[in-house]
């Protein structure tokens, strides 16, 4: 179902204002996105990250919907029960089916680190939840440490930069790819600068009878290190760079979402990000060069995947 | 009008023959020697078609305890079993689940933690977690596991308290033996335990519930004092419980099951299955004349500390039986020796208490270790002095 503007702009918040997000932080714009999408009701599980503490501190809570908290690497396991419990209790004819989505929220921590095998398990066992993964490449909440999805050369406060190693070394995990081999209905790469494509595939994923998982791009400027309001500009370089492609893997089906008109340098993303600045002194160039080959070779991996060469 | 019938079962498929009549809707649970005869005894249920639950076949214990708070937190009954390793992996959950007042009910088959790794009884496993905020009940026999767990419901979603609760019982001396056990019929156990309807589901949408939310300076540290004052209220519920139970089913229940206590001049305090063999042995030394009684404590957490220093009034010399160590603590004693002497000091009590550390790994404990026990408390009761504070039972030294 295409989505309408229109619409969007009169729906109810399910995540309402005075929540404590940073200035223009991502995972709000995300959040909002694909809850405005999903048109059945939801029930939310979230990781212990920045969705967790910017929504929920007591006594305040920014949610209007049913919302839980449990712990940093097991979101997906704490939406299994409450999953469960909703079929066993319709299907007891306990409580009435009211066509009721669960959504996992993580951040990159929570989903391709900490929190990997209890996802993994989630997938296995089949349960229908919809885990969105709001990827900001560190642990930001901590203050900025290196995780598996941290981008190579990137300066965090576990990979600093110094004066004989240039930040992160070693490349991102390749979470959607891990997550596509585990065959369930619905998995996707998005980024809230291309909103139509993500709200779309929100759509998808909460239309999918099985497990969903929507890998989400959601820029930190406080880790990321730029204005708060180039956010969008900076994610949108992402992807017009080919660093974050956008595609999907529907039923075990590889589609692109997205090819850039014209296929952008990385160092063109690099450089409108403090985090990368270290790169562009004269010893450490080489790794802008090494970032861009990797780049290249996994978007032709990807078209290949995907059968759009 | 209860039904009862007479069946030969394992301690641990008494545990899951209750749990199959409690009929939870969500059980989440993974395999662990010596527990694993409840997750496929239920399995097996779930797979005929004789129970209704929604059974989750989870990669971890950590995840078990995870499913299980998310499915409490949906509003239905939720249950599980685990034991030694499992527990300490699920150690992160077990405060949550406590601490958001999820009235989840769990099996522990105990069995000793690693290293060295062992599959055999000690009770070092739920005693690591004598503080994760978890009503601790302890079974001798089979019968009492089945008991046990049928009250745990009660006990576990009264309103004063939705708190969790622990159902021990010794890994393979109590799991693995058959014995004769009466179960009641289904219906009976059904009406006993009743149906359950939390205040607050995540599953009414209609009114949207924030489970979870972080706690600052400002009222973390009252939450913590709800959650204490829930179990100090737990024993009067635990009393309740037990004494319903007893007026249903015949067999009713208290805080510890005292015998030969009446006149008695010494004692011994112990848990789970090793209080057959000191009944046994206080039996003979009755009648030889000692007078010996025995306290087997059943409720652990909360520690019945009043009534059991008003139990031992009177008494000159108590022995306490611990099947672990904590370890760094005074002189390395046990869980329970600990609570008691400060349940005796805070009576101010005159009793003299010492300690055994006994059965670790799954060590057998005999009549005649239980013999030396008493003949040695005999010697401090005599002789007014304690000259071992903490010994070992059946260990090569």
């Amino acid at each position: 179902m295409p989505i309408n503007l229109k619409e969007q702009t009169t729906k109810p918040e399910r995540l309402g204002p005075g929540h404590r997000f940073c200035a223009g932080c991502a995972e709000p714009i995300v959040i909002r996105q694909i809850l405005s999408a999903i048109e059945e009701p939801v029930v939310i599980g979230a990781a212990t990250g920045c969705t967790e503490i910017a929504t929920s501190m007591y006594p305040t809570t920014a949610w209007n919907v049913p919302w839980i908290h449990n712990a940093f690497e097991n979101v997906s396991t704490t939406i299994s029960g409450v999953e469960a419990m909703y079929r066993s209790l319709v299907r007891q004819g306990k409580i009435p089916e009211r066509n009721l989505r669960f959504v996992a929220i993580g951040g990159d921590g929570a989903t391709y680190d900490i929190g990997l095998q209890w996802l993994s398990g989630a997938l296995e066992r089949g349960h229908r939840f919809i885990y969105v993964c709001l990827n900001n490449e560190a642990y930001m909440n901590t203050g900025i440490q290196r995780s598996s999805a941290t981008p190579t050369g990137a300066h965090t406060t576990t990979s600093p930069s110094g004066s004989v190693i240039p930040g992160k070394v070693q490349w991102r995990k390749p979470l959607t790819e891990i997550i596509a081999a585990h065959h369930i209905p619905y998995v996707a790469q998005a980024s809230p600068s291309n909103w139509r494509d993500l709200m779309e595939k929100a759509r998808k994923a909460s239309a999918a009878n099985g497990p969903s998982f929507l890998n989400v791009l959601a820029d930190c400027n406080r880790g990321w290190r730029h204005a708060t309001d180039t956010t969008i500009d900076v994610m949108r370089l992402a992807v017009e760079t080919c660093y974050w492609p956008l595609f999907e893997v529907d039923n075990s089906v590889w589609k692109l979402s997205y090819r850039p008109k014209e296929k952008k340098p990385v160092e063109e993303w690099l450089k409108t990000q403090g985090r990368f600045s270290h790169l562009f002194q004269p010893q450490f160039r080489h790794v802008i060069d090494e970032i861009q080959a990797r780049v290249d070779e996994e978007w032709v991996a990807l078209l290949k995947k995907c059968e759009a060469v | 009008m209860v039904v009862s019938t007479k069946r030969a079962l394992e301690g641990a498929h008494a545990s899951a023959h209750a749990m199959r009549q409690i009929n939870p809707d969500v059980v989440a649970a993974y395999p662990i020697t010596p527990q694993t005869a409840i997750v496929q005894t239920y399995s097996q249920y779930v797979a005929d078609g004789e129970v209704d639950t929604e059974f989750i076949a989870v990669e971890s214990e950590h995840a078990a305890m995870s499913a299980c708070i998310g499915a409490a937190a949906a509003g239905g009954r939720v249950m599980t079993a685990t034991a030694a390793n499992g527990l300490a992996l699920m150690w992160e959950e077990l405060y949550i689940a406590a601490s958001m007042r999820m009235p989840i009910v769990m099996s522990c088959v105990n069995r000793a933690l690693s290293a060295p790794l062992n599959i055999h009884c000690d009770h070092s496993d739920s005693m690591g977690a004598r503080d994760a905020g978890w009503i601790h009940i302890f079974s001798e026999t089979g019968q009492e596991a089945y008991d046990n767990t049928i009250q745990a419901v009660r006990i576990a979603e009264h309103p004063d308290l939705l708190l969790p609760v622990m159902v021990m019982q010794d890994g393979f001396i109590t799991g693995h033996a058959v014995e004769l056990v009466e179960v009641a019929d289904d219906a009976s156990v059904q009406r006993f335990i009743g149906s359950y309807s939390p205040a607050h589901s995540l599953l009414d949408i209609d009114h949207p519930t924030t489970f979870g939310a972080w706690d600052l300076y400002d009222y973390y540290f009252e939450h913590k004092r709800q959650q204490t004052d829930a179990l100090s209220k737990a024993m009067k519920v635990i009393l309740e419980v037990g004494q319903e139970f007893g007026r249903e089913f015949g067999r009713p229940y208290g805080a510890f099951e005292p015998y030969a206590m009446d006149d008695a001049e010494i004692a011994v305090i112990v848990l789970s299955s090793t209080a057959g063999t000191c009944r046994t042995v206080i039996r003979e030394l009755r009648q030889k004349g000692l007078k010996v009684g025995l306290l087997k404590l059943r409720v652990f957490r909360p520690f019945p500390a009043a009534e059991l220093a008003e139990a031992l009034k009177g008494v000159k010399a108590v022995a306490v039986l611990d099947r672990s160590i904590s370890f760094g603590s005074m002189q390395g004693s046990g869980p329970v020796f600990l609570e008691l002497c400060a349940a005796l000091y805070a009576a101010g009590s005159k009793t003299k208490a010492i300690n055994y550390i006994y059965g670790l790994g799954g060590r057998d404990v005999l009549p005649v270790d239980v013999e030396r026990v008493i003949h040695e408390l005999k010697q401090v009761a005599d002789s007014g002095e304690v000259t071992s504070l903490v010994s070992y039972l059946g260990l090569r030294e």
